[in-house]
């Protein structure tokens, strides 16, 4: 036989979506938010981000330099060291953020097997890393003197809330407070959150359902009942966007299952609920989403789908 | 009550604009012909000649091993050069009888069922001494699918006419010039089964193919024409039978177990001919296509044929093909030469000048979740094939992985390449080879 065809197992078609595809829908869906962190706290927090993207990077190529395979390829680590830094304050000292960035990658991504093994989102186990290990310096926020309330406070609108102030809900709505480098800006976030709608890259299951059931805590257990400002205050704020869009939606570490992503989302809503009403801090999302996150594999367990007509003979 | 679709599925780029537009092409038979004894499902058959024998076009020449089974037939006239073992699509080996073609074309004479004596067991013993089994590309012995336990509780024959893989166009070319052999066929087989409706079932993307057959039946009594919604896999037998009964039907199950018959349309077109004529089954409608293919279309190909001698017959080729496929490229078979014969079941050639799946590296899971979005089975494909890899058959029996139909939507649709539906079938493989024990 002269020329040997190839050959493989079937189907011989494959869909254009890519691994490193979605991953660079998801970075271009995070740049509003961090373009208006930049414009909204200066220039220090693009060297920020710049820090924890290149820190990431580098860690993912130095491992796989060791375990000899190049894997910076698939654009995930970029997408992990960009949450960070927008889960970061702009005070933050540099070495601290690439510490964090080293964190998400070698020791929650790299060390469980790499891409689609850890059992926590990366950025924000990092997150919870450094909040732990440097509280001052994770909860120094500065005012931006962008806003109309905070020009003379550096505390978060919902650190204020708590401590019954009012603040300026349309302020926090567009992102002109303080807090968090990406986290601030409803507006941004949610323009972002629509790129990966429409590109197919999430659906509503697990964000929506997340929203929903905070809403309804929030109404119930908030003290405020359906006071309009309030709820919107508590929607824009702590990072609720950045994390029901762009971090429970992480695939590696949501449920599956479609059941399980309700539950999912379910589960988060209550948690955040309880962590800024009945906890001593103002905000919750992070270690909401971390605790979930762990909760992932009872989850699928108990929501797998039934076949196609049902269980056929073993 | 009828969805006209099915949960999951997928849209994968249909190719089939290369050959729906061009007339059927009947290609003269080759030189030398291979008849597999192994071309359906079941026992071999066996063969009743010998080498050295002369055999007549039409001539069976291998009749059924056992009930499932089925009897071959020689397309041409000549002389049985060997019966030994050759190499077929699938890439095994299968004993075969060889007949040199003499070219004269001496055909048998044929008997079609008498019109005076019209019975269920006459169609039936037609149906099965001709040879029939399942064209869509199972190969499933047509007589004993038209035999069920309990002919009565039989509600509906559906006539499967979706020809949902991508490229393929030979079912819609076959509807288009032939339509009334299709009406017929569907007739005489609902003449089985006293009462069931008759459906035909076709894919909205062939408009034409539901208005002609609406127009047909439209004093008929027992037959509908039903327009599906086009996704892959709505030919599978899973999602056409739900999407046209809302019945459903798992891995364990028959159609005929919720009363229903599926039958694809070359089938249906071969037991009209069987019944009819009393032709045997020996020449099938093979799509040729591919964007390394000169003159895409589809072809009348005597069954036996090296697929060598249709691809020198249909043009050959604008450029060296990287993949040739037998079949859709869903489900069909790669092969690494062309010197295998057309089958009953040999439902397309594809040769394209690119292999998508080699143009990609496999790469992590990254749970996205999109093949159980998919997949028609409602399964988990990303956590069966995890379990298929590691080898735990428990936790692959736990994931209900025997519940997969192996279309291949998740492979597709994996954005990081995985070959999931490889690995599930491997699996698949070992576990029904263990339950035969």
């Amino acid at each position: 036989m002269s020329k040997l065809y190839h050959v493989s197992s079937n189907p011989h078609v494959r869909a254009a979506s890519s691994t490193a595809g979605i991953m660079t829908l998801v970075i271009i869906a995070l740049l509003p938010a961090a373009g208006f962190g930049i414009y909204n706290f200066g220039p220090r927090a693009a060297l920020v981000l710049l820090v924890t993207i290149a820190s990431a990077v580098g860690t993912e190529f130095l491992f796989g330099l060791y375990k000899k395979k190049l894997t910076i390829t698939d654009m995930s680590a970029v997408v992990t060291g960009l949450l960070l830094g927008m889960n970061l304050p702009v005070t933050i000292p540099l070495w601290m953020a690439a510490m964090g960035s080293v964190f998400a990658i070698l020791v929650v991504k790299c060390l469980f097997g790499g891409l689609g093994q850890n059992f926590m989102n990366p950025a924000l186990a990092a997150r919870c890393f450094l909040v732990i290990s440097f509280p001052a310096q994770m909860t120094n926020f500065i005012s931006t003197g962008k806003g109309a309330l905070d020009a003379y406070t550096g505390a978060t609108p919902l650190a204020l809330l708590k401590g019954g102030e009012t603040v300026n809900v349309m302020d926090m709505i567009v992102g002109k407070t303080t807090g968090t480098i990406g986290e601030t800006s409803m507006l941004a976030l949610v323009i972002g959150a629509c790129v990966l709608l429409l590109t197919g890259v999430i659906d509503l299951r697990v964000p929506g359902s997340y929203l929903v059931s905070f809403v309804i805590f929030t109404v119930i257990f908030g003290g405020h009942g359906f006071e309009p400002a309030f709820l919107s205050a508590q929607l824009a704020g702590g990072g609720l966007m950045l994390g029901a869009f762009f971090m429970a939606t992480d695939y590696v570490t949501r449920p599956i299952t479609v059941g399980g992503q309700y539950v999912f989302g379910i589960f988060l809503g209550i948690m955040t609920g309880i962590f800024r009403f009945f906890g001593p801090g103002a905000e919750g999302v992070s270690y909401a989403i971390v605790l979930g996150n762990l909760l992932v594999p009872l989850i699928e367990k108990y929501t797998r789908p039934i076949p196609f007509g049902g269980k056929g003979a073993k | 009550m009828a969805k006209l679709t099915f949960q999951g599925g997928i849209h994968p780029y249909d190719g089939k604009e290369l050959s729906k537009d061009k007339p059927i092409k009947e290609l003269k038979a080759g030189t030398v012909m291979v008849y597999p004894l192994s071309q359906h499902i079941g026992a071999p058959a066996k063969p009743i000649v010998a080498k050295g024998d002369y055999v007549w076009r039409g001539q069976m020449i291998a009749e059924a091993g056992s009930f499932v089974s089925a009897p071959v037939h020689s397309a041409v006239s000549g002389t049985v050069k060997a019966i030994e073992p050759r190499r077929v699509a699938s890439g095994d080996l299968v004993m075969s009888i060889v007949i040199e073609n003499d070219g004269q074309d001496s055909e048998v004479e044929y008997y079609p069922v008498d019109p005076e004596n019209f019975t269920k067991d006459e169609i039936l013993r037609c149906v099965q001494e001709a040879g029939i089994v399942g064209m869509g590309g199972a190969g499933f012995p047509t007589h004993v699918k038209l035999s069920p336990k309990d002919p009565d509780k039989i509600e509906y024959v559906i006539a499967n006419c979706a020809e949902c893989e991508p490229y393929l166009t030979s079912d819609y070319r076959r509807m288009l010039e032939e339509p009334e052999r299709l009406v017929d066929g569907l007739k005489i087989i609902l003449c089985l089964f006293d009462h069931a409706q008759g459906i035909i079932a076709v894919e909205d993307n062939k408009p034409d193919c539901v208005k002609l057959f609406r127009e047909m039946t439209k004093n008929e009594t027992r037959i509908s024409v039903r327009a599906l919604k086009t996704k892959y896999p709505q030919g599978g037998e899973r999602s056409l039978i739900y999407a046209t009964t809302g019945r459903k039907i798992n891995s364990s199950m028959l159609p005929a177990d919720v009363g229903c018959i599926v039958n694809n349309v070359d089938t249906i077109v071969a037991v009209e001919r069987a019944v009819l004529e009393g032709k045997p089954l020996m020449e099938r409608i093979v799509t040729v296509t591919g964007d390394a293919i000169k003159d895409p279309r589809n072809y009348k190909v005597p069954t036996g044929m090296s697929y060598t001698e249709v691809l020198e017959a249909a043009g050959g080729f604008t450029k060296e093909p990287e993949k040739i496929i037998c079949g859709g490229p869903m489900m069909g078979v790669a092969i690494f030469g062309t010197d295998v014969p057309v089958t009953k079941t040999s439902t397309a050639l594809l040769a394209f000048t690119k292999d998508e799946v080699a143009a990609w590296e496999p790469g992590p899971c990254i749970n996205c979740g999109r093949c159980l979005e998919v997949c028609p089975g409602r399964v988990m494909p990303s956590k069966l094939a995890d379990a298929a890899e590691r080898g735990d058959e428990e936790a692959f029996l736990e994931l209900n992985g025997m519940e997969c139909c192996e279309c291949g939507c998740c492979s597709y649709i994996c954005p990081a390449k995985r070959p999931l539906t490889q690995e599930i079938k491997s699996m698949r493989k070992i576990q029904l080879a263990k339950r035969k024990k």
